[in-house]
């Protein structure tokens, strides 16, 4: 028996699973954007935009007493002593510039990250501009769908409205969103996918939606616009990658508020140390205060906090996905259901010839010529791929049996008939096709051996039973007898990677579904090739909107992705709904997420970048509580150490001076943000892992590591500082 | 006896008790607060104040039966000190200054057991029997009761209740602390702690002088002081005096009675949310922490400085020969981590960083194990908090036992602990900020001058905020201003975080649960347990690092 089991990937659906598996990361970060970021930071310093940010908004105000008690301190030279030490006359200058620094290194986190979008929404305004558009003044659908014998009137893009109808001839750009109505045209949407081959779009069905801005190249469509001016897709999509429209999510809500406890907890801290340390006679003075108090907040994290979920945003375009929401990227790490279509998403799709299963005395070679004769007609690719394997093992047509090659009239496929083949010209015949039809014609020319079927009964049902369809091949010679030759074993082809990609999925604890139309049996065996932890068969869009009831029912987060119109209720129930850009526009305005590239492997990937979204303010979160350590045992001891001597002893890190101590943490502070900008923005790096392992991981950087970092900072920092004079 | 010996032993047989007892106590009690059966003597009670024990409360309704209920409990204790002269075994004492009643109702409703007095020069039989003794067993249940609460929250799923407060307080006090409290207070009799009724004794002394020996019914009180984690004494100077803590198994006895209850709990609560590896992971934690803080406690006091110290053997100012340094610091830590505040040597003659131990336990927010009830909602607070940071770098919005911690949650947390650390800092920052009280505070109140002094404010207000009721002892805080203050701070350290414990079991009892997957932070695992310690550890050093620096540690490092 031959047999040929490697698959056979159709170079059409090959980079559906090209995407990144190891690693989700952003574009290059380099230090010149920081410059170009600078003018943009120092505008968001006006105080009624740092409101938003309460953390930096506390430095700000520090930042600006210092900068007054800095003006009046060579008046009043007392205001230098703190703690029973006399601080150096620059002490006060040193920390207000470090304190405009610390917040304008914040904005500049925030700026970089809106920049990196800018670029893009640059190039998608350019389609923007307004469009004369042929407006059809009162489109009738029924009587004149073409809209050839209404009048037509030239109006500006930006004066459409919802439900106006235009005409767009070849050469022209769409003037908005819609649906086409009538016609069929190639268009050229390179300008939102960045994909330069054209594509089809027709009225009717699923391929009916057109975005504006986008070109027809060929023929003549009738348009109804579904969008309001202002509001089209590419609108929103500017608005996006430029974060103009980003609403915190509810993590970055509940962190915030996390963040501000802590905030006021240090500011109580603060505040009242100053009467307490007044008992003592060991008053520090204000600025050593907010000092301490800048040190202490969170500033690490609320510098960082939305320059962080700005490029969460910013690495799903970089994959061509849109999120309509902050709140769906974040959904998407929270996901543990995913459904997966199996066209297209697991298999590539169309099914292919794998092996030639012979039956019992048949030769091998016999049966292959024969499929390869019936199937040399046959356009679907199902036909290509049986020629193909016959060539493959060796029974092309350069062989001897190339006298196959005969005239003959092609039966094509009917659902009746359910077989396709050749009828030649001296009488004799081949067919393949559904194995009870198959048997049938044969029976039609002559009783049939009990055993043969017995064997091709056994033969189907394994193949079958395997996830294969298996078609029977029979011919019929010129003198009319007829016989069985075997099977073509028709394999649906599992993409390559999705097995690993399922394991990884697993270890991350997300559960996979494969939805199919396919029956029981075959959705079962090709659901245990791809590695998916269950299957949904013989699937209608019903069953799939009750599946996805039933998972959140039970709690879970359901992913996933579709692109007809009958799947646009699913995808509005799903927590995480991708559509596909080839969809219809329903299913796109049903969805939270829209794929540019229309590959469904892409969940998985949102599924990462929603997880490392996440990750990474945690991580940074762990990293700025934990600095505090270091800096509360360069402060404290500077703070008192004038008053008790003893508290010297705490001066783990041998700084300098007071002076010198308290400048180089408030240096610290503000460094570590600029240091950190580039992993605020590439994301921390993300390995599927269970939690426990994640956690562990992170925890040892970010957590001990942030005990850590600032000793060994502070303390180089200091050694600089005390070469400066006074300190 | 080395005390280091000493000290496993002690440790060893406390262990030994709390293990035995930590499995059928633990799911005795989530019986208790789980099954549907009344109890005859409780049905009769829910008929007299017109209570349907099987129907349930929402957060809200549950919060101001609470509050009803405390606050009834604050007048009735006010009321009977202010009557002391018409109550019968007033022992001839007059009535309780107004001021100082007041602080007093409040203490002991709010299961603080700051005591601004003397009770042999303050209070009689009555008062300590019928005011102080009964608030000793119902504060202690309504602790229970909030704990519980939380608990159901987690365990209960989409549902709009949290459960009944008034069953939750009966069987409380009925099922767990009566009949606890009635067999120990036989065995402290046993084992030489008074209970009677007699007058004051004068007796001629061998030297020749007269000495008044004190009476009263002190085993019934002393039991619940430390089942309850009170820590009211019935005498002034608490569980040193002989007829409360004779001996050092009696010793052993209050120490074990302190900890039983709270280290039972998070078998409760594992039992309750259905996995029991929950409730261990909590226990973990509470014991890591007790077992450092008791190490550096006693290593400190051994320690000591100074000639007396070293020729003692250690750091004896203060501690009783019979409990000697050990038996001290085991009673001390645990007093301190428990929110009992019961004393059997004086924390304000401790060296200063064994003084400031007592103060960082209670700083941590007496979660470990806490009070009855308080400590274990109190570490599922910080665990909340724990999982919400730790839960967000594995990548998934957070979730403790399968309830989301949402923005909801985090802010109900949140401003959990921001309560008591506002309090002590603002308290004590407020006793030198305003001239007037500083000068009364300073000329009247403060025994030592200097850091030590600052101490002692510091650690009054610290015990009053958390709950605790311990004192530095030299401090005098029977003034207008302590009263006041220490009240304020002891009552909105009570039922501001009561609040948002309610508010919060509210809101995750309204939680459907997330099915766990191996994407979901493990809570019952050793990083988990580290991850806890560490965030208890962390936002308490953070809040108090300063003041600390100001006196324990400036005293002790200079």
């Amino acid at each position: 028996m031959s047999t040929i089991t490697e698959p056979t990937p159709t170079p059409s659906s090959a980079p559906s699973s090209h995407p990144s598996t190891t690693k989700t990361g952003g574009g290059a970060f380099s230090p010149k954007q920081l410059v170009t970021a600078l003018p943009g930071a120092l505008r968001k310093l006006d105080p009624r935009s740092m409101w938003r940010n309460p953390v930096m908004f506390i430095v700000e105000v520090g930042a600006a007493i210092t900068t007054v008690l800095a003006v009046v301190e060579p008046f009043a030279p007392a205001l230098r002593e703190s703690g029973g030490t006399e601080m150096a006359p620059s002490f006060t200058i040193g920390i207000a510039i470090w304190l405009w620094l610390t917040v304008i290194f914040a904005n500049l986190a925030e700026s970089v990250a809106e920049g990196r979008g800018k670029a893009q929404a640059q190039s998608l305004r350019a389609t923007r501009t307004t469009t004369a558009a042929q407006r059809v003044v009162a489109y009738d659908a029924v009587t004149d769908a073409s809209a050839e014998h209404a009048i037509v009137e030239e109006t500006a893009s930006a004066d459409l409205h919802l439900g106006d109808t235009v005409v767009v001839v070849a050469g022209e750009l769409i003037p908005g969103d819609g649906d086409i109505v009538w016609g069929i045209a190639s268009v050229d949407e390179s300008a939102i996918t960045g994909e330069s081959a054209p594509v089809v779009r027709e009225s009717g069905g699923d391929r009916s939606a057109v975005t504006g801005g986008t070109r027809v190249l060929s023929d003549r469509i009738v348009v109804r616009i579904t969008s309001k001016p202002g509001e089209t897709f590419v609108d929103r999509m500017i608005r996006l990658v430029e974060g103009a429209s980003r609403q915190k999510t509810p993590n970055e809500i509940a962190l915030n508020i996390l963040l501000a406890t802590l905030s006021i907890v240090f500011l109580v801290v603060v505040l009242t140390i100053g009467p307490i340390a007044g008992y003592s006679d060991a008053a520090p003075s204000v600025v050593v205060l907010i000092a301490l108090l800048v040190c202490l907040i969170p500033t690490t994290i609320g510098a960082l906090l939305s320059a962080i979920g700005i490029a969460g945003m910013d690495r799903l375009v970089q994959h061509n996905v849109l999120a309509m929401s902050g709140r769906a990227v974040e959904a998407a790490g929270d996901v543990t259901t995913l459904l997966l279509d199996k066209t297209g998403t697991i298999t590539y799709g169309n099914r292919q010839a794998s092996e030639f299963l012979p039956l019992t005395g048949v030769g091998a070679a016999e049966l292959a010529i024969a499929a390869r004769a019936s199937s040399l007609s046959d356009p679907t690719p199902e036909g290509k791929s049986v020629v193909d394997l016959a060539d493959r093992q060796g029974h092309g047509e350069d062989t001897a049996s190339g006298s196959m090659e005969r005239p003959g009239e092609v039966v094509p496929f009917t659902a009746q008939t359910r077989m396709s083949g050749v009828d030649y010209a001296d009488g004799s015949m081949v067919r393949k096709g559904a194995a009870s039809m198959a048997v049938e014609w044969v029976r039609s020319a002559g009783p049939v051996a009990s055993g043969t079927i017995a064997e091709l009964d056994q033969i189907v049902t394994r193949v079958s039973e395997d996830g294969g369809t298996p078609l029977v091949v029979a011919t019929r010679s010129a003198s009319g007898d007829a016989r069985i030759l075997g099977v073509i074993h028709l394999k649906d082809v599992v993409k390559t990677g999705l097995v690993e990609r399922f394991a990884d999925l697993r270890r991350m604890g997300i559960r996979t579904v494969m939805i199919t139309g396919d029956n029981p049996l075959t959705a079962k065996a090709i659901a245990a090739e791809a590695g998916v932890d269950d299957y949904l068969a013989e699937a209608t869009p019903e069953d799939k909107m009750a599946l996805i009831r039933r998972e959140q029912e039970g709690g879970n987060l359901v992913a996933m992705t579709g692109d007809g119109t009958n799947d646009a209720p699913a995808l509005a129930q799903a927590d995480v709904g991708v559509a596909m850009n080839t969809g219809t526009s329903a299913a796109k305005e049903a969805g939270n997420m829209v794929d540019l590239d229309s590959d469904p492997t892409k969940l998985i990937d949102i599924v990462r970048i929603g997880k490392q979204l996440l990750i990474t303010r945690g991580s940074l979160t762990t990293f700025s509580i934990a600095n505090d350590v270091a800096k509360y045992f360069a402060i404290i001891p500077a703070m008192f150490a004038g008053a008790y001597p003893g508290l010297e002893a705490l001066n783990l890190m041998q700084l300098h001076s007071p002076g010198s101590a308290i400048l180089s943490a408030v240096i610290f502070n503000a460094i570590i943000i600029v240091i950190l900008i580039p992993l605020a923005l590439r994301g921390v790096r993300y390995r599927a892992a269970s939690a426990s392992g994640i956690l562990g991981r992170n925890l040892l950087i970010y957590g001990l590591g942030g005990v850590i970092a600032p000793f060994i900072g502070i303390k180089l920092i200091d050694i600089v500082v005390s070469l400066l004079p006074g300190f | 006896m080395p005390p280091l010996l000493l000290l496993i032993l002690q440790l060893a047989t406390l262990a030994l008790l709390l293990g035995i007892v930590y499995r059928p106590l633990g799911d005795y009690m989530a019986t208790v607060f789980t099954t549907r059966k009344d109890l005859a003597v409780e049905r009769g009670l829910y008929r007299v104040i017109g209570v349907k024990s099987d129907s349930d409360q929402s957060w809200p309704s549950y919060f101001r039966s609470v509050i009803a209920f405390s606050a009834v409990g604050i007048v009735l204790v006010y009321a009977v000190q202010r009557l002391q002269e018409y109550l019968p075994y007033a022992l001839g004492l007059p009535a309780v200054p107004e001021n100082l009643s007041f602080n007093t109702a409040i203490s002991f409703v709010t299961n603080t057991n700051w005591q601004s007095y003397s009770p042999e020069l303050t209070v009689g039989y009555t008062v300590q029997m019928l005011g102080l003794a009964v608030q000793n067993f119902v504060s202690a249940a309504v602790g229970i009761a909030v704990a519980i609460a939380l608990v159901r929250g987690f365990a209960r799923r989409s549902s709009p209740t949290i459960g009944n407060f008034w069953v939750d307080l009966f069987r409380g006090t009925i099922r767990i602390l009566l009949p606890l409290a009635a067999v120990f207070a036989v065995v402290l009799v046993v084992g030489g702690v008074i209970q009677n009724f007699s007058d004051y004794t004068d007796a001629s002394t061998i030297a020749g002088g007269t000495q008044a020996i004190p009476g009263g019914p002190a085993a019934s009180q002393e039991a619940i002081k430390l089942l309850g984690t009170n820590g009211g004494g019935f005498f002034n100077v608490n569980s040193a005096h002989p007829f409360e803590n004779p001996t050092g198994w009696t010793n052993l006895v209050e120490i074990f009675l302190m900890l039983v209850i709270p280290f039972a709990l998070p078998r409760t609560f594992g039992r309750m949310v259905g996995d029991n590896r929950q409730g261990y992971a909590i226990l973990a934690t509470m014991v890591a922490f007790f077992i450092v803080s008791v190490a550096a406690m006693t290593a400190f006091e051994l320690a000591g400085s100074g000639s007396a110290t070293s020729l003692a053997g250690g750091s004896m100012e203060g501690k009783e020969q019979r409990f000697g340094i050990v038996g001290s610091t085991i009673f001390g830590t645990t007093s301190t981590l428990t929110s009992t505040g019961a004393v059997n040597s004086m924390h304000d003659s401790y060296t200063a960083l064994g003084g400031g131990m007592a103060m960082i336990n209670m700083m941590l927010g007496e979660v470990a194990p806490g009070g009855v009830g308080a400590g274990l909602y109190g570490i599922l607070v910080i665990a909340i908090i724990a999982v919400f940071i730790a839960g967000l770098m594995v990548g998934r919005t957070p979730e403790y036992l399968g309830k989301k911690i949402g923005t909801r949650e985090i802010k109900l947390a949140s401003l959990y602990i921001l309560v008591t650390p506002t309090l002590v800092l603002v308290g004590t920052a407020l006793s030198f900020a305003i001239p007037a009280v500083r000068d009364d505070v300073e000329g009247t109140s403060i025994w030592n001058s200097g850091l030590h002094g600052f101490s002692e404010v510091l650690y009054a207000f610290t015990s009053a905020a958390n709950n605790n009721g311990s004192a530095f002892a030299g401090l005098t805080a029977n003034t207008p201003w302590f009263n006041t203050a220490l009240a304020v701070a002891m009552f909105l350290g009570r039922f501001l975080p009561i609040l948002f414990v309610l508010a919060l079991a509210g809101s995750l009892a309204a939680q459907d649960r997330v099915p766990v997957t191996a994407g979901t932070l493990p809570t019952h695992k050793p990083l988990f347990i580290g991850l806890l310690f560490g965030t208890v550890l962390i936002v308490s050093a953070l809040t108090y690092f300063p003041v600390l620096a100001l006196g324990p540690l400036a005293e002790g490092l200079n």
